[in-house]
């Protein structure tokens, strides 16, 4: 492994947009194809599906953003702290 | 706090469909992805109990609260939004926010600079092994209990979604939490805290949205909030202190909510605390509670206006409230209700899996504090001691495999007897009261003694349930009633009490035993710490944003604002 390595995958913040991003779509697909009359009626008419949908959608994009732009830079070793630096407990 | 959730009858049940399961299973998977993803970072017992030190302000910050996001807060608030009105607010604005301010400018200096691994371990640096005993042993059984509480919870939804047996729900949703907690450690539980913290905002947003849109808007709650729209005022709160006099219900609020029984729980409790030490440096470790403070403020709209709502809208709870037939409902189960009666399939799912991470949040935060202690503070103190750094992350593991399997009997005690429970939960708040009294004055008064130390907590907890038991119904069949005082206010009083005996002990006590030696207390006390190891060397030149006390400044003029707003 390299020195100095981005977090990838492993970055919170990928996460987050990731899984914001996969319930956008369902729910905008969900809101735009299969809200029926009935659903509709019970929130008197608001399609929580799409708007949630658009919403987390753009929380998603954010996030992605923020990766994109301030990629997070871990050391591929854990840096020894001063304190015990030394136990490897294996 | 209450926390009793109607057991899992069957009353009601949510029709979830398949895309509510793809939407709960994909939450699922990223859980357990993040255990095994953060496993490969564990190689120490350091990075295994506090994430290594390493973590960002804006993730400790977003994992402090989000560890007490779970059952109790969801489920109990919206119950007491339903029940008793925006009066409930005070549980954040007065009861959370200026101790997680305080927190993060007073007392984290000395938690982060003095090196401890656990809050015990300060007291026991501070004051010796009597103290120290005290607090990790009621830790340590406090933890457990409530992470059964949470697990039960957790196990009722699973239950109500699928209708599996609720043993079966409870060993499930068990395993889930272990593997994450197991594998990874407190990486693995602080960064799923985070994601659940935004899934938990992700379902209780668009839930607070229609719920508003149905109910015709802030007007429409004005106008058809029963009893009356004085339910939407949060002062002085008579009817959730349960003390008549309007002063005294104020009186009560800010001494034994906002000071004696906020603090003792957001400074002293290790589930909290450990989210900040595992910051990366002392300024970021003092920004987390304090950046955690600003979402904190606003969690009150999305789980207090919903179940206020929910008692209008949906009709069992009008009947509850209206003292009608309540077709078996509790407020407890006001989220669930609006869930079943407002949202369509689709972002049904993302609430369940909101609530769903809610619970598993609160569990693994318990779970991690309590393994951390066992390890570091019960079971290298007093047992194993001396073994090298991979037997006690080992003895970690083991721990968290221990504290699960706990867990599901204390659930399935849970599910027989939640009033036991409750006072339970009552009687564990009252081990924190005297905590905080304790820390604050060994803190700052040097000359108090470790002799001090254990006496002042073992009498201001006494008196706490001397207060419980002469009260009428704080600790149920066990109050005898003899002091006219019940629900919450009798729980501000005994708290109150708990300090106030807690200041007098040690005080006494001090006056007349031998204090530790100065240099021993070095970094655990104020006036014996050096300045310069309280703060980091650059924190003049950090931006106002990042400065934890200008952060504080804004977090309590905000929290002002807002209570001015909905007085």
């Amino acid at each position: 492994m390299s020195e100095k390595h981005t977090a990838g995958a492993f970055d919170v913040r990928t996460l987050i947009g990731g899984l914001l991003g996969v319930y956008g779509l369902i729910l905008t697909g969900l809101g735009l194809f299969r809200a029926t009359e009935a659903e509709l009626a019970r929130g008197d008419g608001l399609n929580i599906n799409l708007w949630a949908g658009i919403g987390m959608l753009v929380v998603s994009a954010a996030f992605l953003t923020w990766v994109r732009l301030r990629p997070l830079v871990v050391p591929a070793e854990p840096t020894s702290s001063p304190a015990d630096g030394t136990s490897d407990g294996s | 706090m209450t926390t009793t959730l109607a057991a899992a009858d069957g009353s009601f049940r949510l029709d979830a469909d398949v895309f509510d399961y793809t939407i709960v299973a994909i939450y699922f998977a990223v859980v357990l992805g993040i255990g095994f993803l953060a496993r490969r970072q564990v190689s120490t017992s350091i990075d295994f109990f506090l994430s290594g030190r390493s973590l960002p302000a804006w993730v400790t910050g977003l994992a402090f609260i989000a560890a007490n996001l779970g059952a109790v807060e969801i489920m109990g608030m919206s119950a007491n939004g339903a029940q008793y009105g925006m009066a409930t607010v005070h549980y954040f604005w007065i009861g959370a926010v200026p101790a997680m301010l305080f927190l993060g400018v007073v007392m984290m200096p000395f938690y982060y600079g003095s090196g401890v691994r656990s809050v015990p371990e300060f007291m026991r640096r501070r004051f010796g092994t009597g103290a120290h005993l005290v607090n990790a042993l009621s830790f340590s059984v406090a933890q457990l209990l409530i992470a059964g509480i949470n697990l039960f919870l957790l196990a009722t939804i699973v239950n109500r979604l699928l209708g599996w047996p609720l043993w079966v729900s409870l060993v499930v949703a068990a395993a889930v939490v272990l593997s994450y907690t197991a594998l990874g450690g407190l990486s693995a539980a602080i960064y799923n805290e985070v994601l659940q913290f935004f899934v938990i905002v992700a379902a209780l947003v668009p839930l607070t949205i229609i719920a508003l849109h149905k109910v015709g808007g802030w007007q429409g709650v004005v106008d058809k909030v029963q009893p009356g729209p004085e339910q939407l005022s949060s002062w002085p709160g008579t009817d959730l202190t349960g003390i008549d006099n309007p002063f005294w219900s104020v009186v009560g609020l800010v001494l034994g909510l906002g000071f004696v029984l906020s603090f003792g729980y957001w400074t002293t409790n290790f589930v909290e605390v450990q989210r900040a030490m595992a910051s990366s440096s002392m300024s970021a470790a003092r920004r987390a509670p304090i950046i955690g403070a600003f979402p904190k403020m606003f969690i009150p709209f999305v789980v207090i206006i919903p179940g206020i709502i929910a008692a209008i809208v949906v009709p069992e709870l009008a009947a509850l409230k209206s003292g009608g037939d309540a077709q078996g409902v509790t407020y407890n189960d006001a989220i669930l209700l609006l869930m079943r009666d407002l949202l369509p399939n689709g972002m049904l799912g993302v609430a369940l899996a909101g609530l769903l991470a809610s619970f598993m949040a609160g569990m693994a935060a318990n779970i991690s504090a309590f393994n951390t202690v066992f390890s570091y503070d019960l079971w290298q103190q007093y047992v194993v001691k001396d073994r090298e750094d991979g037997y006690y992350l080992k003895v970690g593991r083991i721990a968290t495999v221990g504290a699960t399997v706990v867990a599901i009997g204390t659930a399935l005690i849970a599910s027989n007897y939640d009033n036991l429970m409750d006072y339970l939960q009552t009687l564990f708040g009252f081990f924190n009261a005297p905590l905080f009294a304790t820390f604050i004055l060994g803190m700052f008064w040097k000359r108090m003694t470790p002799t001090a130390g254990w006496s002042g907590l073992v009498a201001g907890t006494g008196a706490a349930v001397l207060v419980a038991v002469l009260s009428e119904d704080a600790l149920g069949p066990a109050s005898i009633g003899v002091i006219g005082l019940s629900g919450q206010g009798a729980s501000f009083v005994a708290a109150g009490a708990a300090f106030a005996v807690d200041i007098l002990v040690s005080v006494a006590v001090t006056l007349v035993t031998a204090p530790k030696p100065e240099k021993e207390l070095v970094g655990l006390v104020y006036s014996l710490t050096p300045k310069a190891d309280l703060v980091d060397p650059d924190e003049g030149a950090l931006p106002w944003y990042q400065s934890p006390v200008k952060l504080a400044g804004i977090g309590l003029v905000l929290v002002v604002v807002l209570n001015v707003i909905f007085r």
